[in-house]
């Protein structure tokens, strides 16, 4: 009776090994460069990450993080409550508010720790939410441990919301609104813009989860409220460390005081050991070098372009406008493993996505950017796309589909 | 003022597409149990339900929900 319900899981499991296909936690061998690897014995191209900056293989990054290994050990044993707070949590929250230009900022140990911790703590009961229906897990999981009225707006459709806010009437303006920059399936970037317009028109207070356009939008890459001009409508940001930044953990921004008491009623921060020493320090040299090398964020988003026009002149199903992450829907879901499978044996890898974590019943083949893609990988990465197409494995039917 | 039979017809109507399985319709009927409805399918028929009153129903009413005549009596309860 207790592992019933994980007798669908189970069949899917067997289905997936009948295909001799494993794309659910695929071993990655040994990693080759920022961009190359070896996964389940293919040497691959890796377009299938969150590296959006490239950073994860930074020599400066590693050098950091070895020092800080040398200096403070492999970890620290404990909560950032008890004996978990070294200098270099401290500094990397000071850094990090610096970077939003704001005053308050919490480190976490993970985005999904900041994400849902935020969220389970912000609002309680007898408070409400409204988020966006196509949000996180993490942002899912937060609201349900918080105990307010929980309300889902229909996916960046600020209609939706403010229709959702007007039936409210005066809780409105006490509502926490949830929204993220960039959603990270489908790499669409939410309407912030709008949302921020109806924030100031009903009150309440805005959060705005930034793991995925953090380093990749905005003049200084703070995100999609900086793309969108909006960051003083934005009460908090929560981010993470490792994506963009190439390590681990996760943060909370806010010009809000309050913040420093939020954080002492935070589970996921006090009952939780704090990041290693090694994860803090090359999570600071890489904040530092995406505001020196804004570059980068040029490479990704002409690096973004070409997949994008590539594979949408292939004909096939991407979302309406390019970003780091290129997204393509099939309905048939035999089809995508096998494409997935295919890519594998030609050299390249991505991500399987099936729902849950795909936002309709739809299967995905997600491809992600990074800066530091070459030209020539990118090209690659689309010729394998046109070979899946020559060799019939990809046809119009299938890509058409959803 | 909705009273609790003019949600309930509402609820039996909302079902109709969704009812693959042609399953006879009460208030004791399951949606998830008996219909069969997948989480997007409860999503979509909540929606329907929220314009069609023009009301939010809160997510976390629905673990204490299984059956038509408890949705029924929820949304009834909070929108009193």
């Amino acid at each position: 009776m207790l592992f019933d319900k994980f007798q669908a899981m189970a069949d899917f499991r067997a289905e997936l090994a009948e295909q001799d296909v494993a794309p659910f936690g695929a071993v990655t061998e040994k990693i080759l460069s920022a961009t190359e690897g070896i996964v389940q014995g293919h040497k691959v191209i890796l377009a299938g990450t969150n590296n959006y900056l490239g950073l994860s293989y930074d020599a400066r990054c590693i050098a950091k993080a070895q020092e800080a290994a040398q200096l403070w050990g492999t970890g620290t044993t404990g909560s950032r409550l008890a004996n978990g707070s070294f200098e270099g949590h401290q500094a990397l929250e000071d850094e990090i508010a610096a970077f939003y230009g704001v005053n308050h900022a919490i480190a976490f140990s993970t985005g999904y720790a900041a994400t849902m911790g935020m969220c389970a703590t912000l609002a309680g009961p007898g408070d409400v939410i409204l988020m966006d229906a196509d949000s996180h897990s993490s942002i899912y999981s937060g609201v349900k441990l918080s105990g307010a009225d929980i309300i889902r707006f229909k996916h960046s459709n600020p209609e939706d919301l403010a229709k959702r806010l007007r039936r409210l009437g005066d809780r409105a303006g006490q509502a926490l609104i949830i929204a993220e920059g960039i959603y990270s399936m489908l790499g669409d970037v939410a309407p912030l813009q709008e949302i921020a317009e109806l924030k100031r028109e009903y009150g309440g207070y805005l959060l705005v989860d930034e793991a995925h356009s953090m380093g990749v939008l905005g003049d200084s890459g703070r995100g999609a409220a900086q793309a969108a001009g909006v960051e003083s409508d934005v009460d908090f940001i929560v981010g993470t460390f490792s994506k963009s930044l190439g390590s681990v953990g996760g943060f909370c921004v806010s010009p809000h005081a309050e913040l420093e008491h939020i954080r002492f009623c935070i589970n996921a921060y006090i009952f939780t050991a704090s990041s290693s020493p090694s994860v803090i320090a090359s999570t600071r040299e890489a904040l530092r070098i995406i505001s020196s090398e804004p570059e980068r964020r040029t490479q990704l988003w002409q690096n973004s372009n070409q997949l994008y026009d590539g594979l949408k002149s292939l004909g096939l199903k991407v979302g309406p406008s390019a970003s780091p992450v290129v997204a393509i829907e099939f309905g048939d879901h035999a089809k995508t493993i096998a494409c997935w499978q295919g890519l594998m044996e030609r050299g390249v890898y991505v991500n399987l996505v099936v729902p849950p974590a795909s936002p309709s019943s739809n299967f995905l083949l997600r491809n992600s950017v990074s800066a530091a893609h070459t030209p020539q990988q990118i090209d690659t990465i689309i010729a394998a796309y046109a070979s899946l197409k020559d060799s019939g494995l990809l046809t119009s039917a299938e890509h058409d589909a959803a | 003022m909705v009273d609790y039979q003019e949600y309930l017809a509402f609820i039996y109507s909302a079902l109709e597409s969704l009812n693959k399985k042609k399953v006879a319709l009460s208030e004791d009927t399951e949606l998830v149990g008996d219909i069969g409805l997948s989480s997007l399918e409860v999503m979509e028929f909540i929606e329907k339900i929220e314009d069609h009153f023009d009301i939010s129903i809160p997510l976390n009413i629905l673990p204490d929900v299984s059956t038509i005549g408890e949705l029924a009596k929820k949304i009834h309860q909070l929108n009193l």
